[in-house]
């Protein structure tokens, strides 16, 4: 299943610029994602990696310039159609693993109480089941996110964000803090999900290899130009903007099988 | 081994426990004896019997003017009072520590006001308290209630607020909206450092009660201490004060296992 590549994109930055003051952290960003790519963004500290997904997330708006989805302008407040995992703090540690899932099918349902009742919440359970065992925790419906391993819990962060079925999916450094063995395990994941879902997935990462072995694109942040007396002076840009051409479905079958299952 | 990796175990560590109150109790008993021995009539340290004799009559025997019992009359309209103020103070220190939290605009009207009101000392009130709302019941509780809810209210909203931003995102990205991140998000999470924010005010509860009943009471364990005082019945203060200590632990007690009863995951992985 792959996206349909003739779409024109589904997000673009016109001329984008985040300033502080006259700290300028982002200059002028131009960048248009295709709908199915997965993009993603490396570059060093400081480089306005995670600036550049807040813009995208909404968390925050540009100083100057447009960013549109689906060609409306977006306006700079969070929404549904875009899911986001963090590195850390991305579940609620209130709620068990089933009651992460299906608490987005609630907020969109039951406008006042967030809470679905009867033959509405057996549906949206089943719905939530059918996510989590598509990430691998079909075992863990009831675990609190302090009974899980970090992996579960970055797994419960992707099946919590998909249940929404968004239109762009943002990861800001999602396997950062977890083992090597845990974290190749999370790349077939997110990649068989990729596919699966078609989604369009947005990337901020420290580690090359995952960025390059994962992206159909990747992207380098780096100031173009520096003054030594007044670093601030300069915000980054894309320096960088790799297409990679992916013969995916030939090349690794092996990573669209079910991951391994850690235990917590 | 070094003392701080020695973590003794959990029978070792009530008999650790116990081991200063029991000195406590004795050094109490031999200056007590010791001072019987000079004085047979001393008021000032009076011997486990007489405590025993002046508390069995308050328990069980009628009081002659009102024909109550005196002690669990006592017990009882303290209890009363101090669990009014507290079920106010806590409702009010939910609902206003959550809008405080959640609702920047909000927070920046009235967050300065209760930091504000939480600064005066709750007793320069009091005053103003008997004035507006009388002798009666109202006022006491009253007087709990102000000593202990802006405190209680600035916990909870500093709480919410440091709710890890990515949360709150996340909520959005789900579709939130204020009112579902408040109820669903905040609300749940609060909870645990509700009961913590109770626990911690129970103490000023207690001091802000026996000073509105030392001060005007007909009734209440902090009326009759202050009430005997004036004979210097000492084996009247010493069980009374005693008494509430117990009741202050007993209710710390429970709140503690309701936390950890209704919000296991609040306590830790293991549950």
């Amino acid at each position: 299943m792959s996206a349909p590549e003739t779409s024109g994109p589904i997000l673009c930055l016109k001329d984008v610029w985040v300033e502080y003051g006259d700290k300028i952290v982002l200059e002028k960003v131009d960048l248009a994602i295709e709908e199915g790519s997965f993009v993603s963004i490396i570059g060093p500290s400081g480089a306005g990696k995670s600036s550049l997904l807040r813009l995208i997330l909404g968390q925050e708006a540009p100083s100057r310039g447009t960013i549109s989805l689906d060609g409306a302008p977006l306006t700079p407040e969070c929404g549904p159609d875009r899911g986001v995992v963090f590195q850390r703090y991305s579940v609620f540690p209130h709620l068990t693993a089933l009651a992460n899932v299906v608490f987005g099918l609630e907020c969109e349902k039951a406008p006042l109480l967030a809470r679905l009742f009867g033959s509405a919440k057996a549906e949206a359970t089943a719905r939530a089941t059918e996510m989590l065992e598509a990430v691998g925790l079909g075992d863990s419906l009831h675990l609190y996110p302090a009974q899980m391993s970090g992996g579960m819990q970055q797994r419960l962060a992707i099946a919590q964000a998909l249940i929404k079925r968004p239109r762009v999916l943002l990861l800001d450094e999602p396997f950062g803090a977890l083992d090597p063995g845990i974290r190749a395990d999370m790349h077939a994941l997110i990649k068989r999900l990729w596919r699966d879902y078609s989604l369009t997935i947005v990337m901020v990462t420290h580690d090359l290899r995952e960025a390059f072995s994962l992206g159909t694109r990747v992207l380098a942040l780096d100031k173009r130009r520096h003054d030594p007396h007044a670093p601030h002076r300069f915000g980054a840009t894309a320096v960088y903007d790799l297409a990679l051409r992916k013969d995916d479905e030939a090349a690794e079958p092996e990573a669209a099988q079910a991951p391994v299952e850690e235990s917590a | 081994m070094r003392l701080v990796n020695r973590h003794p175990r959990r029978r070792t560590g009530l008999l650790l426990g116990a081991i200063p109150i029991v000195l406590l109790v004795l050094v109490y008993l031999i200056v007590a004896a010791q001072r019987h021995a000079i004085l047979p009539t001393d008021k000032i340290f009076p011997l486990p019997a007489a405590m025993i004799k002046a508390m069995g009559a308050m328990m069980f025997e009628a009081d002659p003017l009102s024909g109550q019992r005196v002690f669990w009359a006592d017990t009882l309209a303290s209890l009363q009072r101090l669990g009014l103020g507290l079920i106010i103070s806590t409702a009010a220190a939910l609902l206003v520590g959550l809008v405080l939290g959640v609702l920047p605009p909000v927070r920046a009207t009235f967050g300065p006001l209760v930091t504000g009101i939480a600064v005066i000392p709750p007793i320069a009130l009091l005053p103003v308290l008997f004035i507006a709302l009388g002798l009666g019941e109202t006022a006491k509780v009253a007087l709990i209630v102000i000593g202990i809810t802006p405190v209680m209210v600035r916990d909870i909203a500093s709480y919410v607020a440091e709710l890890p931003r990515e949360q709150i995102v996340k909520a959005l990205t789900l579709g939130a909206s204020s009112w579902q991140v408040m109820i669903r998000v905040a609300l749940p999470q609060a909870m645990p450092r509700l009961i913590h924010a109770v626990r911690l005010a129970l103490g000023p509860a207690w001091v802000f009660l026996i000073s509105a009943e030392a001060i005007a009471s007909d009734i209440g364990l902090g009326y009759r201490i202050f009430l005997v005082r004036r004979y210097l019945s000492m084996d009247v203060v010493i069980p009374y004060v005693a008494w509430i200590a117990l009741l202050a632990i007993v209710m710390d007690v429970a709140l503690a296992k309701l936390s950890r009863r209704a919000f296991p995951w609040a306590h830790g992985a293991s549950h």
